[in-house]
């Protein structure tokens, strides 16, 4: 557990850098690297010879990176293991992905990542580097909600609205994939997300809805 | 001239009507914030060191570690050495930083010496539990049981039961605290309790109430575990104002949410009841115990619903509590009823299949008993039927319901509940400004039951005119208080408030334009957004012009629903649910085909939201009856599934079809609305444990019904199965 | 999660330059569903972590007559996208499909989906790969072992191999490439896995500056397989029973089998018994019932999961009945 240490299994974290890089570096290389063939090099960005060729190492200290938020370019210093949906959360504001298991089982965080549907908890920001990044806050366009905002609306796919975003971009995500989802695709694709106050029957409503109207037709 | 009772069938325009929730665009578009949302200048990050024991002395406290690391602002004691902790999970310390990584860096690097002391975490086996950990309570007894027993033509016994489940939140509990100046307050909680928990952070931070200032537009869950400001809440204040009264966000983790911040009594009985032939209840004896955590829990009103004068004639009902070393339970979603549903209906179930009688015909031989509501229990009864086409579709304990197969068996079962739910205190401000605009103000919450949009509802009904001409502001402990958001209070409280305040308000208006129109206010009425003359509708002006005559003052006026109200509201609702499952029978694994709910809670508001309500219950109802339970460990005291991979949830494909049927119109109406919260929440256990008794022919004593119980009742292994005598 | 270096290269040579010679030092970056978690929890705290998913070498997914490649990169969303692996492989498509999560298909990686560390829930709270506490009494045998193992289970490892794809790979004979510093070498799937004796060993064949790279799955022609888990929910869910078989039939008569249980033991197992309970016979419901009861015959049970060896055995007997259509 996080935050449930046992007596004993301290192991002694690594400081933060800013006043003293020199001090925190020391600390970090001490009792390590031993084992490495390719030495720990504590610090912003450095490049290491592996295989004879040169390697970008960052970290373990905050690096700056930048990051294609909903069309844009943001930018953010964050150590190497804070992941996307922290640096969404606490460095860019943009509060939509939740966070909720923070383990990649509840789907609360979800974002899009080149198209892709993924946990944000469970991608480090410096990987999102040079990926289009989608969160919920882009789906809605002038102020108009998308057909799958506007149907999860319309059929009371939420209560508490915490589970929402996150079941919003898995629904966007299974019908850009599938228009018109049979069942064992949506069992395919809404088995990443979990709702508490028991949405769902609201959000299969919603789905079956903009396919219907994908299909031209009205419900 | 408007008044307070609400509008005919015929008159309503948004009331009982399916209303979208208002709110609903900013939560799918990320733009509600809730507390875990709040990021404030200068914001810092405070994290919570926790035991790792379940019951320990704290010896010592080393901090010089994490006080020394770059970056940590405050650290904090919450429990010093020579503390007693007494579950795993309790708050030892917090670490205030910059960023949350250092937080955590620096509550790990925090040194405690525990002396362990022996701890007990389970409950279900009573016979292991040391009896210092158990307290028996009174007999409860009624008529003449042991006579009624001797007497009866057939008697069941059995076992029935639930493990604990945790509120499991999907916004953990927190809050982020600052100091505005030196001696005011502003806190954004994750809170069901908005008019209140500010005055005990006053009085923790010692500071008059009115100094702190709350905010709270959304709430992501609460379930009945955010009444209280909570020990992290206060010393979340305190950190700030060691840290210079700068903002700090602590919310719990999730293994912390899943652990300390709120659970649900396990219950357990063994149970005999006895009936005559013709199926006419006559006797009950239970013997229960629980445990709702160190303070064990009180004794739970068994059997459900027929512990009345009216009820079963001849009980005996006794209970042990039994403390254990967890977190202390909290108040979860329609308090013990679910618990009692499943081992009330569960043992009218077996006794019912012992007189081979169809339940729902045994109900409703024994309708009498379940007095006062009797009559809606028979209609709810009628109409659930006919949804699950029950004659079509039920058939005799362990025969297969139509679809069965040689290995999966097809079964339905049925439960009944009921709840009070009158409204509780609340107050509004109704305000008219001469511009037209509208807007209504309370210190109260919406849980995602559609608080918001009912307030919207009832102005826009009362004063005639469209949803989005009225505001609606809540969230604030600057605004008038209203009750927490518990105990199914919420609609009932709110909706007299605000439909006082708007008849009010609006009457205050009539009285201003009156003259212009040549009448006297009460021969006015506000309708399609124009006050016209009730007589003669040709009469009228628009609303913008009657408020226009309001010159520059607007119209304030305070709604309030009292405590206990019954003018516009009223308390006691029943509802039934059958549950139509299928088992397979080699794998134990148990998934809904079908979940039928009828319910009544009075004058529905908003049937969409209404439903959302029932729909939401009967999914945490699969949850519980099916898959979620906190699972301790013996050996180290611990949850072991406090994470959301192994503490399971339903999801959307495993819940089945689901039809609600709300109890509307002559009978229900002029009740005026009862909450809807928990009601619904109560019978899901029971309908789901009679649906899978039927389809296996054995009894699954306790829920969730995994599949290793499923399997061992139909080995007809010790402890598995259910020595009802049938 | 503690702080780390991060080093994303581009070739396999770096990235096994990158690793360390023992455990615990650097881990490597794939899917990062489960390494992410893992380091959440302090249950691996790496100096380093070395991010393979740049490496091209590391993607795509081959069929020739000769078989089956699938790059160690390749996300479960992509195998479930091919309609040739669904047609030729159905056991591997149908293990993919169990994962009901499309982030964890869009992400997971078909050489994380092996090298995932366990699930159980000792060794998750900081107990130990073995689950003993601070006396070094073993935490499984008298605790919560519902979701433990039934097979393997008489050493100190307990818990089950939470590979999706393992028992699929093993009953269809494939081979794992991995490459170290001094080359790459194939293992085969059934010796890929290992059980530790010690907290510091690791559940698989691997050095610790070796990586996953290939996974080589010899053509299935005239082989008929299938995957059938035991899962409770539809939502994402861990199986609590596996079984994968592939088949050669003459005419109607089992002329070989392969059976392998998943989620059973602390590596997959390759049920002899069951398949030789099938060879010579055709296949019907008492046929492939008596392979199940085969499969489990000497299966111990801990306290409380002596129901999963009811699983283990439905869940032989279904994909025997499946693969054969």
């Amino acid at each position: 557990m996080s935050s449930f240490t046992k007596a004993g299994d301290e192991k002694p974290a690594l400081p933060e850098s800013e006043p003293d890089l020199a001090v925190s570096r020391r600390s970090f290389l001490k009792g390590s690297g031993l084992a490495l063939s390719v030495p720990l090099v504590a610090g912003n960005i450095r490049t290491v010879k592996a295989a004879g060729q040169d390697v970008k190492v960052h970290g373990p200290n905050k690096v700056s990176i930048t990051l294609d938020i909903n069309g844009k370019k943001q930018a953010a210093t964050v150590e190497p293991r804070v992941t996307l949906l922290d640096t969404l959360r606490n460095d860019l504001d943009t509060t939509g992905a939740k966070r909720v298991c923070d383990r990649g089982t509840c789907g609360a965080c979800s974002v899009l990542m080149d198209g892709k549907l993924v946990y944000a908890c469970s991608v480090l920001a410096l990987e999102a580097q040079g990926k289009k990044i989608q969160t919920v806050e882009s789906l809605a366009q002038n102020g108009q909600l998308s057909p799958v905002q506007q149907a999860i609306v319309d059929n009371d796919g939420q209560q508490c609205g915490f589970c929402t975003p996150g079941f919003t971009m898995a629904c966007t995500a299974l019908l850009n994939k599938y228009p018109d989802p049979t069942d064992e695709q949506m069992r395919l694709g809404l088995g990443g997300n979990l709702c508490r106050c028991g949405t769902y029957v609201g959000l299969r409503e919603a789905v079956k809805q903009v396919a219907a109207q994908k299909k031209g037709g009205r419900r | 001239m408007a008044e307070y009772k609400w509008p005919e069938a015929e008159k309503r325009k948004y009331i009982g009507k399916r209303i979208s929730r208002v709110d609903g665009p900013l939560k799918v578009s990320g733009k509600a914030k809730y507390a875990y949302d709040i990021n404030r200048p200068g914001m810092l990050h405070g994290k919570i060191l926790h035991s790792p024991y379940a019951n320990a002395k704290i010896v010592s406290i080393d901090t010089s570690a994490a006080e020394k690391m770059p970056g940590v602002r405050v650290v904090k004691l919450v429990q010093g050495p020579g503390t007693t902790v007494q579950w795993a999970g309790d708050e030892i310390a917090i670490a205030v930083a910059a960023d949350e990584q250092t937080a955590t860096d620096a509550i790990r690097a925090i040194k405690v010496e525990y002396e362990r002391l022996p701890h007990v975490v389970n409950d279900e086996k009573l016979e292991a539990v040391p009896a210092a950990n158990k307290r028996t309570t009174q007999e409860f007894v009624q008529g003449e049981p042991d006579k009624a027993f001797a007497e009866a033509d057939v008697t069941v016994e059995g076992y029935y039961g639930n493990a604990i489940i945790t509120h499991c939140c999907l916004e953990s509990h927190g809050q982020v605290v600052e100091w505005t100046d030196a001696n005011n307050v502003l806190i954004h909680p994750s809170t069901q309790a908005v008019s209140s928990i500010s005055n005990d952070l006053a009085k923790a931070l010692e500071i008059p109430a009115g100094n702190v200032e709350l905010k709270m537009d959304f709430i992501g869950g609460g379930f009945g575990s955010k009444f209280q400001i909570d020990r992290w809440g206060t010393e979340c204040g305190k950190v700030s104002k060691m840290a210079e009264g700068k903002p700090i966000k602590i919310m719990l983790e999730r293994d912390a949410e899943l652990t300390i911040a709120g659970s649900r009594p396990s219950i357990y009985a063994k149970v005999k009841v006895g009936a005559k032939k013709d199926g006419t209840l006559v006797a009950w004896q239970s013997e229960g115990w629980g445990t709702g955590g160190v303070a064990g829990m009180g004794a739970p009103p068994l059997p459900y619903m027929l512990r009345t004068a009216s009820g079963i004639p001849n009980i005996k009902a006794n209970f042990s509590s039994v403390s254990t070393n967890t977190a202390p339970s909290r108040a979860w979603r329609a308090p013990i009823h679910p618990q009692v549903a499943v081992i009330t209906m569960g043992a009218l179930e077996d006794l019912a299949a012992a007189l081979k009688m169809d339940p729902i015909e045994f109900l409703k031989k024994n309708i009498n008993l379940f007095a006062p509501r009797a009559e809606i229990y028979s209609q709810e009864l009628d109409k659930a039927m006919e949804l699950s086409n029950w004659k079509a579709n039920w058939r005799p304990r362990g025969a297969g319901a139509p679809g069965s197969t040689k290995t999966v068996k097809r079964g339905l079962g049925v439960s009944m509940h009921t709840w009070g739910g009158g409204g509780h205190a609340s107050n509004c401000d109704v305000t008219i400004h001469p511009d037209g605009s509208v807007d209504l103000k309370s210190g109260t919450q919406d849980l995602g039951v559609g608080t918001i949009t009912v307030l919207n509802i009832v102005v826009a009904e009362t004063m005639g005119l469209p949803m989005e001409a009225v505001k609606i502001f809540i969230g604030s402990n600057r605004y008038p208080a209203s009750g927490s958001s518990g105990g199914s209070t919420t609609i009932g409280g709110i909706s007299g408030s605000s439909r006082r305040g708007a008849v009010d308000a609006l009457n205050q208006l009539f009285a201003k334009v009156a003259p212009t129109l040549g009448v006297k206010p009460e021969e006015l009425e506000a309708v399609d957004g124009k006050i016209r003359v009730i007589a003669s509708p040709s009469k009228s002006m628009t609303w913008k012009e009657a408020c226009a005559k309001l010159g520059s003052q607007p119209i304030t006026v305070r709604g309030v629903n009292r405590a206990g109200d019954r003018e516009l509201s009223s308390s006691g609702v029943g509802g039934v649910q059958i549950a139509d499952v299928s088992v397979d029978t080699e794998t134990g694994i148990v998934k809904m085909n079908n979940f039928y709910a009828v319910q009544d809670c009075g004058l529905v508001m908003d049937l969409k939201t209404a439903e959302s309500q029932v729909f939401g219950a009967m999914i945490m109802g699969v949850t519980y009856s099916l898959y979620e339970e906190r699972i301790m460990d013996n050996n180290t005291g611990r949850v072991l599934n406090p994470n959301m991979e192994f503490y399971k949830l339903a999801g959307a494909m495993d819940i089945g079809n689901m039809k609600v049927h709300m109890m509307t119109g002559k009978g229900y109406d002029e009740r005026g609305p009862v909450g809807l919260g928990e009601p619904p929440t109560n019978s899901p256990g029971a309908a789901i444990s009679n649906a899978v008794a039927n389809a296996i022919g054995v009894r699954v004593p306790t829920v969730p019904l995994t599949p290793d119980k499923v399997l061992a009742a139909l080995a007809g292994k010790k402890g598995g199965q259910s020595n009802a005598k049938i | 999660m503690q702080k780390f270096e991060y080093a994303s290269p581009t070739t396999i040579q770096q990235a096994v330059a990158l690793l360390g010679n023992q455990w615990g030092e650097a881990e490597v970056l794939a899917g990062g569903t489960d390494l992410l978690a893992l380091m959440k929890d302090y249950v691996v705290s790496p100096k380093r972590l070395v991010n393979i998913k740049d490496i091209k070498e590391l993607k795509g997914i081959t069929m020739t007559a000769s078989g089956l490649r699938l790059g160690a990169l390749v996300t479960f969303e992509e195998i479930l996208d091919n309609a040739q692996i669904k047609r030729n492989y159905p056991a591997i498509w149908q293990a993919v499909s169990g994962v009901t999560s499309p982030q964890i298909r869009n992400m997971g990686t078909a050489g994380g989906d092996l090298c995932q560390r366990p699930r159980c829930w000792y060794y998750r709270a900081g107990y130990g790969l073995l689950a003993k506490d601070e006396k070094g009494n073993a935490l499984v045998p008298n605790g919560d072992n519902r979701y433990h193992a039934i097979f393997g289970n008489e050493g100190d490892a307990k818990f089950v191999n939470p590979s999706s794809l393992a028992p699929a790979l093993i009953s269809l004979m494939a081979k794992i490439k991995v490459a170290g510093p001094k080359g790459s070498r194939e293992i085969a799937a059934d010796k890929f896995f290992v059980a530790p004796k010690s907290d510091t060993e690791r559940e698989y064949a691997l050095a610790p500056n070796e990586i996953v790279t290939d996974i080589l799955i010899p053509s299935a022609s005239g082989v008929k397989s299938a995957t059938y888990e035991v899962r409770q929910r539809e939502v994402l869910d861990w199986p609590l029973a596996t079984a994968s078989v592939a088949l050669k039939l003459d005419g109607k008569t089992v002329k070989s089998a392969k059976i392998t249980l998943g989620h059973v033991s602390p590596v997959p197992v390759d049920s002899e018994a069951a398949a030789q309970a099938l060879v010579g016979k055709t296949i019907n419901e008492e046929t492939a019932e008596a392979a199940g009861a085969a499969a489990v015959a000497n299966a111990k049970a801990l306290s409380r999961n002596g129901y999963k060896i009811q699983l283990a055995k439905v869940a032989v007997k279904r994909a025997i009945l499946q693969a054969a259509g």
